[in-house]
């Protein structure tokens, strides 16, 4: 899972009303080469829950040192952007799990996919 | 899917019926893969994303990600949603671009509002009829499903769907639980005149209402065969079909009474009094 995907992930648990941002629970984390895509980083900056990226990479110990904001002018700094793009495309949670905030609900990760499926009685 | 041997959906549940074997043929059969590839291509048509723009995507039952790869290929990138980890092991071993979610779409899309540029679903929705728990109610699993995916659009967004749809009744049921959870758009069907081509594609719009696109192979098409199914008012008095409609409400007496008349029964007339709520009296 990559921290793009666990910034756009909610806990859709039946009667949760704020599921976001999931804790991430890690046992294994690797980070993989994506080519750089600067147009794609920069458009997706303005859609990211900022604080929870920042969370989230501190958590791994990925932080990249990135400013608890995003930088102005962004779209032309292209140093700025590539930290960006390794926290959001490169590092990927392998093993461990995601905690719902509100009902503690852990949905376990394996070999990179998190499990989303819920029980009969959380749907 | 050919239509000679029974339907997948009604051998089991897709965690079952998309089992490794199954799931193998996604990346050996050549025939497979090719028809995934060009239905892929056309939802992407479909989806008229902005040019040369790298968009955000959903891939619903992804699967293996041959959908997918097309979507890379396109310069996009995307997360999968699938049901089978059997599939998704596929999908792993090809090493997709894309990153992968197990879930089920029927019990919702599990993403945040605004997420996505477009969605796109190669056969997967037509699972949704099924019942395959006692607990599955079709009509809400789809109801679910749409209006989770509804959210996690950005305005404006399209979402395509190839279907293999059972019935006209599957097509009716899938198209106006999409409309209730706040789509509009329609059926593009391409090539309605040929048993072997032709193709559905459910096109749904968020927020923004676009012009629906044509059907290819529709050049040839005589009248009577649509290659083009707008929502209209008309359809929405299935809204409520499958028994779905709250009982003693306006929908439900109408429905009853027209029911009534094609059985050739004596029906009163409807008037503004239909289906109103009355006074207690004493
Ligand atoms: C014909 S396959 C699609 C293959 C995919 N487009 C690809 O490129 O490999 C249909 C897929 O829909 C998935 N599916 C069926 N019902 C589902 C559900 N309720 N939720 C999520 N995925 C589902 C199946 O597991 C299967 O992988």
């Amino acid at each position: 899972m990559k921290l793009l995907t666990h910034n756009m992930l909610t806990s859709h648990v039946k009667g949760v009303i704020n599921g976001y941002p999931l804790l991430i629970k890690a046992t294994e984390v690797k980070v993989n080469e994506v080519e750089f895509n600067p147009q794609f980083v920069s458009r997706m900056i303005p859609k990211l829950e900022w604080s929870a990226l920042i969370q989230a990479a501190e958590g791994l110990g990925h932080l990249q040192d990135l400013p608890g904001t995003p930088i102005e002018n962004y779209e032309n700094d292209a140093e700025f952007l590539r930290k960006v793009h390794r926290v959001l495309l490169e590092v990927e949670v392998i093993e461990g799990s995601l905690q719902c905030p509100e009902s503690g609900r852990e949905f376990p990760i394996s070999k990179g996919v998190p499990n989303m499926l819920l029980n009969e009685d959380e749907s | 899917m050919s239509s000679s041997c029974r339907r997948p959906e009604h051998k089991a549940p897709p965690e079952v019926f998309y089992n490794e074997e199954e799931a193998k043929k996604y990346s050996q059969n050549s025939r497979i893969i090719e028809i995934q590839t060009q239905m892929s291509e056309r939802a992407v048509e479909l989806l008229n994303l902005p040019e040369d723009k790298p968009c955000y995507l959903l891939d619903v039952g992804c699967g293996s990600g041959l959908s997918g790869d097309y979507l890379s290929e396109e310069g996009h990138y995307w997360v999968g949603l699938d049901i089978s980890t059997a599939m998704l092991d596929v999908a792993m071993d090809r090493e997709v671009e894309g990153d992968l979610v197990l879930g089920d779409m029927g019990q919702g899309v599990p993403f945040r509002s605004g997420t996505f540029d477009g969605c796109i679903s190669i056969s997967a929705l037509q699972w949704l009829c099924n019942a395959d728990k006692k607990s599955h109610i079709p009509p809400k699993r789809l109801y679910t499903f749409f209006s989770s995916l509804y959210s996690s659009l950005q305005r404006g967004a399209r979402a395509v769907f190839q279907i293999y749809p059972e019935d006209s009744k599957q097509l009716e049921l899938i198209t106006s639980q999409a409309m209730k959870a706040g789509f509009t758009g329609g059926m593009v069907v391409d090539y309605p005149n040929s048993t072997k081509a032709k193709k559905f594609f459910l096109c749904l719009f968020a927020g923004e209402s676009g012009v629906l696109p044509k059907g290819l192979g529709s050049e040839t098409s005589s009248r009577n065969v649509p290659n083009q199914v707008q929502f209209t008012g008309q359809r929405s008095r299935f809204k409520n079909m499958k028994g779905k409609s709250v009982k003693k409400s306006k929908d439900w007496i109408m429905e009853k009474k027209e029911r009534r008349r094609r059985q050739g029964k004596d029906v009163r007339a409807d008037t503004k009094y239909t289906g109103r709520h009355r006074k207690p009296r004493f």
